[in-house]
C-alpha cells in the first residue's frame, strides 16, 4: 500500500505544478495582464507600478519563479473591490460551499444508491424504466434552471422557503437540491450498472449456490462490491459539486467560493478570480488523492499489497 | 438393485426463450440417467452441448430467459421440481453444493476466506460466529491447506489458484452434502496442481460417502475419476452408462469419435487422429432428426428424418442412436 | 435491374432498419426543428430580438391577462419579444453547441490519435497536458478562460472547445490502443505505409464512430455550459440572445411573478440537451455497443 501511495502523491504533486504553470500560460500569453491586474480605471502610473510588481517586463520563467513563490507563501492577490488579502477571503467563504456541497451530496446518495440498487435488481421491469426516466431528466436539465423554477415555485408562488441568503435549514434546501439533482441522476446511473456487473459475477452466482438468502445475496456480496466505484466517483464529485456550485450560488446569493467567483466576474477583479481558480484546481487534486488513499484504505486487494 | 438411486432425472428439458419469445433454444432436450449415492458420474461434451444448464438445472438456478419445460429431478425421492424458493435454497449449499471453473471469480473479493467457508455454516445450520469460525479453520485442514490458523484471515487474492480452489471446495463441503456437482474444477489449475486436486476430490469423496457428478471436456479425468459417464451432444444425452463399457465398446458414433480422437501413448504414430469432420450445431437451429446426423460417418437416411429414441443396451447403459435400435420383428 | 431502383432499394431498408431499431423519432424531429428555426431565424422572428419598446415591457404570453397578440410569449424588462428572441438563441446555441462540440472534437480526436498511435514521449506528454486540464472543472475553467480573453461568441466557442478536448482525447486514445493491436493496421505496417497514412486511413475512420457518439453527448454538456456562462455573464454578450442570457434577465423579474421569463427559454435548454442526449445513447448503442462505458 505504501507505494501505491507515494505513487500517488507524486502525480498530485506533478498535477499541481501542472496547474500552476497553465494557469500562469494562460494570463500571460492570451490577456494583457497587466489590463488584467491592475484594477479597472487605473492610471499609467498605477499601470506601471503594477507591472513593476509583478516583474511584467522581466523573462518568463523570472516571473513564473515570482509566481509560484507567491503561491507557496500564501500570497494569491488582493482583491480591489474587498481591499483584503484573496486567500483570506476564500478561506472565510469555504465553509458556507462545503456545507452546501456536503448537503448536496448526500440528497445526491441517499436518493441515488437506493434507486440505482432498486433498478439494478428489478432490471428491465416497471422500477428500473422510472430509474432511466428520472436519470435522463437529471443529466439533461442545467442545476440553475432547476434553482430557478425551485424558486418561482416555493418561493414566490408558494411563499414556503426563503429565496436567497443562507443561515437556517430553510435556506439550504432549495439550493441543496437543485445542486444535488444532477449529481442523484449520476450517481444512480453508476449504481445501478455497478450493480448489474456485481450480480452478473461469479461469487454472486456461487453465493447463491450455496443457498444463501436472497437478501444476503444483495445485501453482504453484491452490495460492497457495487459500491466502491460510486463512492470513488461521489469523492471526485463532492470536489466537482464545489465547482459546478458557482451558477447555483449565484442563483440563491448563497455567500460561498462559488459566488465570491461570480462577483471577482462582476465587479472585475481578477485577483480573486485567479485565486479562485488556483485553489479549486487545487482543492480538485487534493481531494482526488485522498480519494485514492481511501480507495486504497477500503479494499483490501491494494491495502495488502507491497 | 437395492436401495433409491440418490439422484434420477426424467425426460428433464430446459428451454432459453429469446426475449420476443422467438428463438428458442433447447439447451437440454429429454435427459433421463440415474446417481447412486457415493458414486460418481461424469458429464462430458463439447461447449454449448447443454452441460453446465444441465448442472444449473437441477439445482434450479437458472438465469431468468431459462425454463425447465418437462421432466422430473428426482434427489432423494424428492422431484425438486416441485420445491418451492425457499426449499430450494435450503437444499443448495446444504444437501447438494456446486464448485464452478474459475476459482478467483468465483471468491468474493472483500471477504476473507474464512468468512466465506463459515457463511453456509451459519445460514443453514445456524453455528454462531465463533463456532463457524474454528469449523472454518478445520474444514480448511481437510482440503489440505498449510497453516489453516493464519490462511483463514486471509483474502482470496493472496492465495494461488490451487488454494483457491480448494478453498471452493471446502465451502462446498461445509454442510457435508449428499451430492457435488464440480463444473469443470480442474480447467482453470496448472497441470500439476491438477492431479493433486482430483486426488483430494477423490478422498472428500470416500470420508463423506459423496455422489460427484464431474462436468468435463476431458476423457482422461472421466476415465480417472468417474464410475458411470453421460455423454451430451446438442442438449441430447447420446449415450449414459459405465465407464469401462463405454470407454471398451462405445455405441454412439459420436462417443467413439470423442474416444478416438484422444492421442494415445505408444500407439503408431504415424496412425491418424480420428477429427470429428464439421462443427457444433446452432442450438436456436439444430438439424433435424439426430442432430450429429451431419458429421456422423454413419449416417442414414432415417437420422436425417427422426431423432432416435432413447434405447436400453443393458442395466444403467443407453443410446440414442438408430444404430442400436433393433430392428423391428417381421 | 433498373438503376434507380437498385440504388433507392438499399436507403430504403436502412431506413427501415433504422425505424425498426428504436430510431429517436422526437429528439432527432426536435433537434431538426431547431436547427431549422436557427437557420431561418431572420424569416420565422417577429421581431427584432435586440430591440425592445419601453412602452411594453413585462408582457405576459398571449393566453395570461394583460397578453397580446403582438407578444405571442410575452416581452421582457426590456420590453423586448420573448419568441424572437428565444428564436434567435436558438441560433446562438445551435451555432455555439456544435461549432465547439466541432472544434473540441477535432482537437481531441487529433491529439488522441496522435498520443495513442505514436506513443513515447508525444503520448506522455500530451497525457499530462490531459490530466492537468482535467484537474480543472470545466465550468470554472471555462469561466477562468472567459474572464482572461474577454467574453464574445467567437471566444467562447473557442474557450468551450478548448476545455472539452480532453473527453475526447482520453476516450480515442484508448480506442487508438487497442486498434494498433488489430491485424489490418499491423498489415499496413508491414507493407510499409507511413505513419501518417496509417493514421490518416486506418486509424482515423475507425475511432470516428467513437468520436460522433462523444460528439453527441457533449453537445448537451456544451449548451448547459454555454448557458451557464452566458447567465454568470461571461459568455454570449448582451444584447445579443442567448438563453442563459434571457435566464439571467429573467432572474429580476422572477419575484414579481413574470414565470415567462424563466420558465420558456429554461425548457428551450432542457428541449435541446434532452434531445442531444437520447440521440447520443441510441447512437452509443447503435454504433458500437463497446462504448458503453461512455
Amino acid at each position: 500500500m505504501k507505494r501505491y501511495i507515494l505513487k500517488r502523491v507524486g502525480f498530485a504533486g506533478i498535477s499541481l505544478v501542472l496547474l500552476s504553470v497553465t494557469i500562469f500560460l494562460l494570463v500571460r500569453l492570451t490577456g494583457d495582464p497587466t489590463v488584467l491586474l491592475v484594477e479597472p480605471g487605473a492610471s499609467q502610473a498605477d499601470m506601471e507600478a503594477i507591472r513593476q510588481q509583478f516583474g511584467l517586463d522581466r523573462p518568463i520563467w523570472v516571473q513564473y519563479g515570482h509566481f509560484v513563490s507567491s503561491l507557496v507563501r500564501g500570497d494569491l492577490g488582493h482583491s480591489f473591490y474587498y481591499r483584503t488579502p484573496v486567500l483570506e477571503l476564500y478561506l472565510s467563504r469555504l465553509p458556507s460551499s462545503l456545507m452546501l456541497a456536503a448537503a448536496a451530496m448526500a440528497f445526491s446518495l441517499v436518493i441515488g444508491i437506493p434507486t440505482g440498487i432498486i433498478a439494478a435488481v428489478r432490471v428491465n421491469q416497471w422500477w428500473d424504466s422510472a430509474g432511466k426516466v428520472f436519470a435522463l431528466l437529471g443529466l439533461s436539465l442545467p442545476s440553475f434552471w432547476v434553482g430557478l423554477l425551485l424558486i418561482l415555485f416555493f418561493s414566490v408562488y408558494l411563499g414556503w422557503l426563503p429565496s436567497s441568503g443562507s443561515g437556517t435549514a430553510a435556506h439550504l434546501v432549495m439550493p441543496a437540491f437543485a445542486l444535488g439533482w444532477y449529481f442523484a441522476a449520476a450517481h444512480m446511473r453508476l449504481t445501478r450498472s455497478s450493480m448489474l456487473d456485481v450480480l452478473g459475477s461469479e461469487y454472486v452466482k456461487l453465493a447463491r449456490l450455496k443457498g444463501l438468502p436472497e437478501a444476503l445475496v444483495i445485501g453482504k456480496h453484491a452490495f460492497k462490491n457495487a459500491l466502491i466505484p460510486v463512492l470513488t466517483l461521489a469523492g471526485i464529485n463532492l470536489v466537482i459539486m464545489v465547482n459546478v456550485a458557482v451558477v447555483v450560488e449565484t442563483v440563491f446569493a448563497w455567500p460561498g467560493i462559488g459566488r465570491l467567483l461570480y462577483e471577482g466576474i462582476a465587479f472585475r477583479d481578477f485577483p480573486v478570480v485567479q485565486a479562485t481558480v488556483i485553489l479549486n484546481g487545487a482543492m480538485v487534486v487534493v481531494v482526488s488523492l485522498l480519494v485514492d488513499i481511501l480507495y486504497a484504505v477500503i479494499d483490501p486487494r491494494i491495502r495488502l499489497a507491497r | 438393485m437395492s436401495a433409491a438411486p440418490l439422484l434420477e432425472l426424467r425426460n428433464l428439458s430446459t428451454h432459453y426463450v429469446s426475449a420476443r419469445g422467438t428463438r428458442v433454444v433447447r439447451a437440454v432436450d429429454e435427459v433421463s440417467l440415474t446417481l447412486e449415492a457415493g458414486s460418481t458420474l461424469g458429464i462430458v461434451g463439447e461447449s454449448g452441448s447443454g452441460k453446465s444448464t444441465l448442472a444449473l438445472t437441477i439445482l434450479r438456478l437458472l438465469p431468468p430467459a431459462a425454463h425447465i419445460t418437462g421432466g422430473e429431478i428426482l434427489f432423494e425421492g424428492d422431484d425438486l421440481r416441485t420445491k418451492s424458493d425457499v426449499e430450494m435454497r435450503r437444499i443448495r449449499g446444504k444437501r447438494i453444493a456446486m464448485i464452478l471453473q474459475d476459482p478467483m471469480a468465483s471468491l468474493n473479493p472483500l471477504f476473507t476466506v474464512g468468512d466465506q467457508v463459515a457463511e453456509p455454516l451459519r445460514v443453514h445450520e445456524g453455528v454462531g460466529r465463533a463456532g463457524a469460525w474454528s469449523r472454518a479453520k478445520d474444514l480448511l485442514k481437510s482440503v489440505r491447506i498449510s497453516a489453516p490458523e493464519s490462511r483463514v484471515g486471509e483474502y482470496p487474492h493472496q492465495m494461488s489458484g490451487g488454494m483457491r480452489q480448494r478453498i471452493v471446495g471446502a465451502i462446498a463441503i461445509s454442510c457435508a452434502p449428499r451430492l457435488l456437482i464440480a463444473d469443470e474444477p480442474t480447467t482453470s489449475l496448472d497441470l500439476t496442481i491438477q492431479a493433486q486436486y482430483l486426488n483430494l476430490l477423490r478422498d472428500l469423496q470416500r470420508q463423506h460417502e459423496l455422489a460427484l457428478i464431474f462436468i468435463t471436456h476431458n476423457l482422461g479425468i472421466v476415465a480417472k475419476m468417474c464410475d458411470q459417464v453421460a455423454v451430451m451432444y446438442a442438449g441430447r444425452l447420446v449415450e449414459w452408462g459405465p465407464v469401462t463399457r463405454i470407454f471398451d465398446a462405445p455405441a454412439h458414433p459420436y462417443t467413439q469419435a470423442l474416444l478416438g480422437s484422444i492421442p494415445r501413448m505408444g500407439a503408431d504414430a504415424r496412425e491418424r487422429l480420428t477429427a470429428i469432420e464439421g462443427q457444433p450445431p446452432d442450438l436456436a437451429a439444430p438439424p433435424s432428426g439426430c442432430a450429429f446426423h451431419p458429421r456422423c460417418p454413419h449416417v442414414m437416411a432415417q437420422c436425417r428424418e427422426q431423432a432416435p429414441p432413447e434405447t436400453v443396451l443393458a442395466p444403467r447403459h443407453t443410446t440414442r442412436c438408430w444404430l442400436s435400435v433393433p430392428a423391428p420383428a417381421r | 435491374m433498373n438503376g434507380s431502383r437498385a440504388a433507392t432499394l438499399p436507403i430504403a431498408r436502412r431506413l427501415s432498419s433504422f425505424r425498426s431499431d428504436g430510431f429517436p423519432m422526437i429528439p432527432v424531429s426536435i433537434l431538426a426543428l431547431l436547427i431549422f428555426v436557427a437557420v431561418f431565424a431572420n424569416v420565422l422572428a417577429p421581431h427584432d430580438p435586440e430591440v425592445g419598446s419601453l412602452g411594453e415591457r413585462f408582457r405576459p404570453p398571449v393566453w395570461q391577462q394583460g397578453g397580446s397578440e403582438k407578444f405571442l410569449l410575452g416581452s421582457d424588462h426590456l420590453g423586448r419579444d420573448v419568441l424572437s428572441r428565444l428564436i434567435f438563441g436558438a441560433r446562438v446555441s445551435i451555432v455555439v453547441g456544435f461549432t465547439a462540440v466541432l472544434v473540441a472534437g477535432v482537437l481531441g480526436t487529433g491529439l488522441g490519435i496522435l498520443s495513442g498511435y505514436l506513443g513515447g514521449w508525444v503520448d506522455q506528454v500530451i497525457m499530462r497536458l490531459t490530466d492537468a486540464w482535467l484537474a480543472l472543472p470545466a465550468l470554472t475553467f471555462a469561466i477562468f478562460l472567459a474572464a482572461v480573453v474577454g467574453p464574445s461568441e467567437m471566444n467562447i466557442v473557442i474557450i468551450l472547445g478548448s476545455v472539452y478536448w480532453t473527453r475526447y482525447a482520453r476516450v480515442i486514445r484508448g480506442e487508438v490502443l487497442s486498434l494498433k493491436e488489430r491485424d489490418f493496421v499491423r498489415l499496413a505496417i508491414v507493407a510499409g505505409c507511413s505513419k501518417r497514412t496509417i493514421m490518416k486511413r486506418h486509424i482515423l475512420p475507425n475511432v470516428l464512430n467513437s468520436a460522433i457518439v462523444l460528439g453527441t453527448l457533449m453537445l448537451g454538456v456544451v449548451v448547459v455550459t454555454e448557458a451557464a456562462l452566458s447567465f454568470l455573464g461571461v459568455g454570449v454578450p448582451p444584447p445579443k440572445p442567448a438563453w442563459g442570457l434571457m435566464l439571467a434577465d429573467g432572474k429580476k423579474g422572477m419575484m414579481a411573478g413574470y414565470w415567462w421569463l424563466t420558465v420558456l427559454p429554461g425548457c428551450c435548454i432542457m428541449f435541446m440537451v434532452l434531445s442531444a442526449n437520447l440521440l447520443g445513447d441510441w447512437l452509443r448503442v447503435k454504433l458500437d455497443p463497446q462504448l458503453r462505458q461512455l
